[in-house]
């Protein structure tokens, strides 16, 4: 089983990316389960999803407190909310940050973690860039398939198209195959830029 | 059609193929994904005919409900929490009076202090107002058992409620294969009412009944809640027939062939309590679980023939009654009645703290080793050190203030921290 936890404020899609990155897995044949953790439904508090992906059934519906990977949306949480909680350092990290790990004060934290593994990108700027709004979800779901390949770009961009019909669907693919390209590159670059970031 | 899909979107897709005539309800977390796309549904015409009716609160919808279904409308409403307890006189006219009215009860916590999230508080405390209760593990087997509902209620012309974990399930994105029209039109055939409201044939429903009738009137609520009991299974094994899988019934096991303890649970905790058993099988324990599908009526045989080999059976549930203990707990007693095994109550879960597999793992490993005592109510993941302070405060003998609050202050809340 693979497990991912999303973080983010509310009004950024945090829901929304792990329900389609459930999406993405089932349309590749696997079984996926995504949740919310709810209370604060308010713009800007801190927000949890989680999405849980398996080649069987998945039972247990308890919240994720042990992540494969971990997708963090909004990096001003950095200092309010244990982002990393359960994660080991063979795990994924996708930052949204134009900064690097070093830049953020992460620099001794990530360097325990496989340097191919761990990236942060600047997510809000792509999404302003190609969507015209900072909504990073769909970015980061594209930066997520290229650095772990849990899941496809096309299947991510097939799930983004199913929720976001027409020409919200373009954007959104548009957005999140840049991302895909942006971290595949990166890690094509410099396989070991992890503990470095990767600068648009 | 496999599709992935939320719980709410699920259940309101197959309320639609149910054919409701009449709809009405009225929006509370976490039912309202529910009745949004239901509201959607029936303004697109994807169900038609079908009247929505905006009510102005529960109360209401339940009102709604039970003049359309006296109508021999086929009628529908969901709720949660607080909006049941809004309905309850009504609820006990809809089971008084017989009708099949089916409703989802989105499970959450019943305040003060006012919480959004999961337990069974609100089901539990309806359990005796004549309704069936069926209780729902997936989001598969809540659409399973809507359309089970409707053949159950209209058949036996009694209510039912179709308890569905809130957020947990309604807000859960995961795979449900959803039936086609035609198999749903095969399986549930036009509501035929035994009792029906015509301005034609003038009559009236809801007399006043003095002592000399009251008592045979309820006798005959409860003969006919019995009959469910028989019913059901037979409902289930022709959902199967025509659908290809297994849900709904009374009770369901797992692994409880030669299991010594079996865990006893109700709703969307089975998995997680089913991966836990899986685990402690692997290391040789002889454990199992029985999901009790139906609360009401309660299957007592069924309930008895499944646990009566057992040593030890552990009911977990996420309710109980203040003052007395638990609740599903005091109703596997009455089943074992002259049975040996001991018997634990748990209650987990309240308020949607998460039941995780870990603390599972130390409740049951806390159970072998004799460190929590049997016929007593144990809360499971209980923050003694915060209950303590607590009391530690009323014995100050100034006014403590009010409990909820003290508490929160004392150890702050982040709700994206709950994991």
């Amino acid at each position: 089983m693979f497990q991912v936890r999303i973080h983010g404020r509310g009004g950024q899609g945090v829901v929304t990316a792990s329900e389609l990155l459930s999406v993405a897995a089932f349309d590749e044949g696997r079984h996926a389960q995504a949740f919310p953790t709810f209370g604060s439904e308010r713009t800007g508090a801190p927000v949890v999803s989680f999405c849980r992906i398996d080649d069987k059934e998945i039972r247990s519906r308890e919240p994720v407190s042990r992540p494969d990977a971990v997708i963090i949306q909004d990096p001003t949480l950095l200092h309010q909310v244990d982002l990393f909680g359960g994660l080991d350092t063979d795990g994924y990290i996708l930052l949204n940050s134009e900064r690097d790990f070093d830049e953020l004060g992460l620099a001794e934290f990530i360097a325990g973690f496989r340097p191919e593994r761990v990236r942060t990108m600047p997510a809000t700027a792509i999404a302003r860039e190609h969507l015209g709004w900072p909504m990073p979800n769909s970015v980061l779901l594209g930066g997520f398939a290229g650095l772990c390949k849990l899941v496809s770009l096309d299947a991510v961009t097939q799930a983004l198209r199913d929720r976001f019909p027409g020409k919200l669907g373009d954007l959104n693919t548009a957005a999140a195959t840049v991302a895909c390209e942006f971290v595949r590159e990166s890690l094509t670059a410099a396989p070991a830029a992890g503990a470095g970031g990767v600068h648009a | 059609m496999l599709e992935q899909l939320e719980g709410s979107q699920a259940v309101a897709r197959t309320i639609g193929m149910c054919r409701p005539e009449v709809i009405a309800a009225y929006p509370i977390s976490p039912q309202t994904h529910i009745v949004e796309k239901l509201s959607d549904m029936v303004r697109t015409g994807e169900i038609d005919p079908c009247e929505y009716l905006m009510v102005e609160s529960e109360f209401g919808a339940m009102s709604a409900c039970i003049g359309a279904s006296a109508a021999g409308a086929r009628s529908y409403t969901a709720t949660a929490s607080q909006g049941l307890l809004f309905m309850a006189e009504a609820l006990y006219n809809a089971s008084g009076l017989g009708l099949p009215i089916v409703m989802t009860l989105a499970n959450r916590a019943i305040g003060a202090p006012i919480n959004i999230w999961n337990d069974h508080s609100d089901s539990m405390s309806q359990r005796d107002s004549g309704w069936i209760q069926l209780f729902a593990e997936t989001n598969q087997e809540a659409c399973d058992l809507h359309i089970q509902a409707y053949r159950l209620a209209e058949q036996l012309s009694l209510p039912v409620m179709v308890c569905m974990d809130g957020f947990i399930l309604t807000h859960a994105f995961e795979q449900v294969d959803l039936p086609t029209q035609e198999q749903v039109d095969s399986y549930l055939p036009s509501f035929e009412p035994q009792q029906i409201l015509d301005p034609a044939e003038p009559m009236t429903i809801g007399a006043m009944v003095g002592p000399e009738a009251f008592t045979e009137v309820k006798y005959l609520m409860h003969a006919k809640q019995l009959q469910a009991l028989d019913e059901i299974p037979l409902i289930a094994a022709d959902f199967k027939e025509t659908f290809g899988r297994d849900s709904g019934g009374l009770v369901r096991g797992y692994r409880t062939e030669d299991a010594e303890t079996i865990v006893v649970a109700l709703g969307s905790v089975l998995g997680t309590i089913e991966d836990v058993i899986d685990g402690l099988r692997d290391q040789g324990v002889k454990i199992g679980a029985l999901a009790i599908k139906c609360f009401r009526p309660w299957p007592i045989d069924e309930v008895r023939e499944a646990l009566q080999r057992a040593d030890r059976v552990v009911v977990i549930e996420k309710a109980f009654a203040v003052g007395a203990g638990g609740i599903v707990g005091q109703n596997v007693r009455l089943a074992l009645s002259a049975c040996e095994a001991t018997v634990f109550d748990i209650v987990a879960g309240l308020g949607g703290r998460p039941i995780t597999r870990k603390s599972l793992g130390a409740l049951f490993d806390d159970i072998f080793e004799g460190r929590i005592e049997p016929n007593r109510l144990h809360f499971l993941d209980l923050k003694k050190d915060v209950v303590e302070r607590e009391l530690n405060r009323l014995d100050d003998g100034r006014s403590p203030g009010p409990h909820a609050e003290n508490i929160i202050r004392d150890i702050g809340t982040v709700a994206s921290d709950s994991h």
